[in-house]
């Protein structure tokens, strides 16, 4: 080696643990400053916007699954109503109930794996969740039991927990029965008494220092906590449809990572989706229950530092159990499983939230169902620019902090954004248009 | 169990997949703290043990391999391991990201990518088995709880694992579902898909979709026959085979279509 390391310190990670996925972090200081932060993300890429490409219109809600095996419902719920936008359908009523009980039980297990086995360990000082079972294993065993009391509502409606089989473009192969929804109720009660416990515990950890002003990016409706449609918002009450989201958010390809970053296009440049989004945006449609736990613990709209994010997951896990148990009680079984969605030629929209935030699909559909283009804007792309801006201050604000410690807090600050790595790998591709009209496609 | 016993240490690898499989472990909720008891997680990166160093009894292998590190990667891994389990289609078969082996790679890249010289990636996705020996596959698109517990135990007791490699149609006669093809018209890949998932689509009113991959010595051609009777044409046959495990031997080789669809030109 010849030249000389600069006068300052580099830290990295080479191997992020406890997130879904494959990533490595990059801090650069010199005299004191940050000068250059970067999330790298090595997870290959998957091509599934290509081979989605000749495939029936049928098919996405299975194939878009396997981006991500923590959020496959997320896949499919946003496959799903862009494929029936196209076709100028609208699944409602108990239809539309189900597709929520079912994303409910996503938003249970994938929320209470990262605050118990992947979040937990780092305010509490572990390694892991193994070895806080150590220690703690009471805490641990909460979590567990909340975890497969999500992953069984899943399962029941969905068919299992990883890569539901029961979803379908226009709804469900099979409802579930009497008998099956009347054993959820029982243990959605149960999982709601864990899930206020949880944020209680939560509640109490040591959040760190740090304060961000990223804009907040979310879904909105006026008559629940949007999970499933609705407008984007964002939280200087601009809003516009999902179709829309393309015109609003620009993507660019950097070289550090297979994840494209996502901005803004007007001056406002990065933003954030997820948990803390919707909880600013959203709180005062979270359902009662939710909001009084949340002012119990002291956590309300206002909350900006995203090391808090834990206790609003939390919140948003009693939101979810109770959402659970409403939607139980207020169904009447519909006629059939699914209502028929005719083929057209046409461009379909579809944005729902993912446990991690927004998850936007477009499919340009021909007249048979044939998908000619697939467009999938994942969360954690969207989140990417937004977790590096958070490191860049957290370093500066702890630059004399030792090393090991520093690099310790960046990498609990990643997790404050739960980001799934492996679906960070496919996104807009701006110039699919030009390749499109071209013809020149795959075949 | 005493600490005086060596624990044998496992490790989970991640290739290309979407971490549904090892998700699968920690999904085991009950099992998992008695797991960690009986055996040492040595290194599982999604689940905060990320110090890789010495050897492994154990490895659960994910995903497929896709680019030139992976190679180097999975000969240190089998070199490392006594035993190595591969887990999950994309490890077995390749994976839903094998359906690039049919087409050109550089085109793909194109189409999601701006600065495709940004990316490095293989022309294939192939399955672990291409490039290392292994010792067992467990498969799935995701694998099956019970039988990522029954490997562990069976490699704990030193016996082999009770794994079928029937079709799934057995497991719908023992489960007592109404054949949905028979009764219902309905396609199914279940009389050439291995069973392990107890026979889950049927169970949902659908046709089984072929997760688990192709059973031991299907009758695909006739399946052929059967399909295209029940009103699906040639594209339908070919999609219907090609998906998860598409690149496994046995779906492989389900013939394109003659009329190759027109793509690009939109409505």
């Amino acid at each position: 080696m010849t030249h000389r390391p600069p006068a300052g310190r580099t830290l990295k990670v080479d191997a992020l643990a406890r997130v879904e996925g494959e990533g490595a972090l990059y801090v650069e200081t010199r005299d004191g400053a940050v000068v250059d932060v970067q999330l790298k993300i090595y997870e290959p890429p998957r091509f599934f916007e290509a081979f989605l490409r000749g495939r029936s219109y049928t098919e996405p809600p299975d194939i878009t699954a396997r981006v991500c095996g923590i959020c496959p419902v997320a896949y499919q719920m946003s496959a799903c109503l862009a494929i029936e936008d196209a076709c100028g359908v609208t699944v409602g009523g108990p239809l539309r109930d189900l597709r929520r009980l079912l994303y409910c039980g996503e938003w249970i297990e994938s929320h209470t794996l990262h605050i118990y086995l992947l979040h937990a360990p780092d305010f509490l000082g572990y390694e892991s969740a193994v070895d806080l079972a150590r220690d703690r294993r009471d805490l641990v065993e909460t979590g567990l039991e909340l975890k497969k009391l999500g992953n069984h509502l899943v399962e029941v409606i969905g068919g299992r927990a990883v890569h539901p089989v029961n979803v379908r473009v226009g709804g469900f192969y099979r409802l579930p029965t009497l008998r099956e929804r009347r054993s959820l109720r029982g243990e959605l009660e149960r999982a709601r008494d864990l899930a206020v416990a949880t944020v209680r515990v939560v509640a109490g950890f040591d959040a760190p220092d740090l304060t961000h002003h990223h804009a907040y990016l979310a879904l909105s409706r006026p008559d629940e906590y949007a999970v499933m449609g609705g407008d984007v918002l964002l939280d200087d009450g601009t809003t516009f449809p999902v179709a829309d989201v393309p015109r609003h958010v620009v993507e660019e390809h950097v070289a550090h990572s297979t994840a494209l970053h996502a901005h803004l296009a007007d001056e406002r440049g990065e933003y954030l989706v997820g948990p803390m989004a919707r909880f600013a945006l959203g709180f005062d449609r979270l359902r009662p229950v939710a909001r009084e736990i949340a002012a119990e613990v002291g956590i309300g709209p206002d909350e900006r530092n995203p090391f808090r994010s834990i206790v609003v997951r939390a919140v948003e896990v009693v939101h979810a159990c109770d959402e659970a148990l409403a939607l139980l009680d207020a169904y009447a079984e519909p006629d059939a499983p699914a209502v028929e969605v005719p083929p057209r030629a046409g461009v379909g929209h579809g944005a729902t939230e993912a446990p991690r935030g927004l998850l936007y699909h477009r499919y340009e559909l021909a007249d048979d169902g044939t998908v000619l283009d697939a467009v999938m804007m994942p969360p954690t792309a969207q989140n990417q620019p937004g977790i590096e801006h958070d490191l860049f201050h957290l370093v500066e604000a702890n630059i004399d902090r030792p090393t090991a410690e520093l690099t310790a807090l960046c990498e609990q600050a990643i997790r404050n954004h739960d980001p799934c790595i492996s679906c960070a790998t496919h996104f807009l591709d701006l110039v699919i248009e030009e390749v499109g009209d071209d013809g020149g496609v795959v075949g | 169990m005493t600490a005086a016993v060596h624990r044998p240490r496992l490790a989970v690898w991640k290739f290309a997949s979407c971490d549904g499989c090892q998700l699968t472990l920690l999904d085991c909720e009950d099992e998992l703290l008695a797991v960690a008891d009986a055996v040492d997680i040595a290194y599982f990166l999604e689940a905060g043990r990320p110090t890789d160093e010495g050897t492994y009894d154990l490895s659960l292998v994910e995903g497929s391999i896709t680019t030139e590190d992976d190679l180097d990667r999975i000969r240190d891994v089998r070199a490392r391991s006594r035993a190595l389990v591969t887990i999950g289609a994309c490890a077995t078969a390749g994976g839903i990201q094998a359906l690039r082996n049919f087409a050109d790679v550089r085109e793909f890249l194109s189409v999601v990518y701006a600065q495709p010289r940004f990316i490095s990636t293989l022309d294939a996705a192939t399955p672990i088995s291409a490039h290392v020996p292994v010792d067992l596959e467990l498969r799935g698109c995701p694998i099956s709880k019970a039988q990522l517990l029954e490997v562990i135990e069976a490699y704990l007791h030193g016996r082999r694992p009770a794994l079928p490699r029937a079709p799934v149609c057995l497991e719908c006669k023992q489960r007592g579902v109404t054949c949905v093809m028979v009764a219902h018209g309905t396609p199914c890949l279940g009389p050439v898909t291995q069973a392990g998932c107890g026979a889950l689509c049927p169970a949902y009113h659908r046709g089984c979709y072929g997760c688990y991959g192709p059973a031991e010595s299907p009758n695909t051609a006739a399946m052929l026959v059967e399909l295209e009777r029940l009103g699906l044409d040639r594209d339908d046959v070919h999609r219907f085979f090609h998906t998860f495990n598409a690149w496994a031997e046995g779906f492989r080789d389900v013939p394109p279509p003659d009329v190759r669809v027109e793509i690009g030109g939109g409505p």
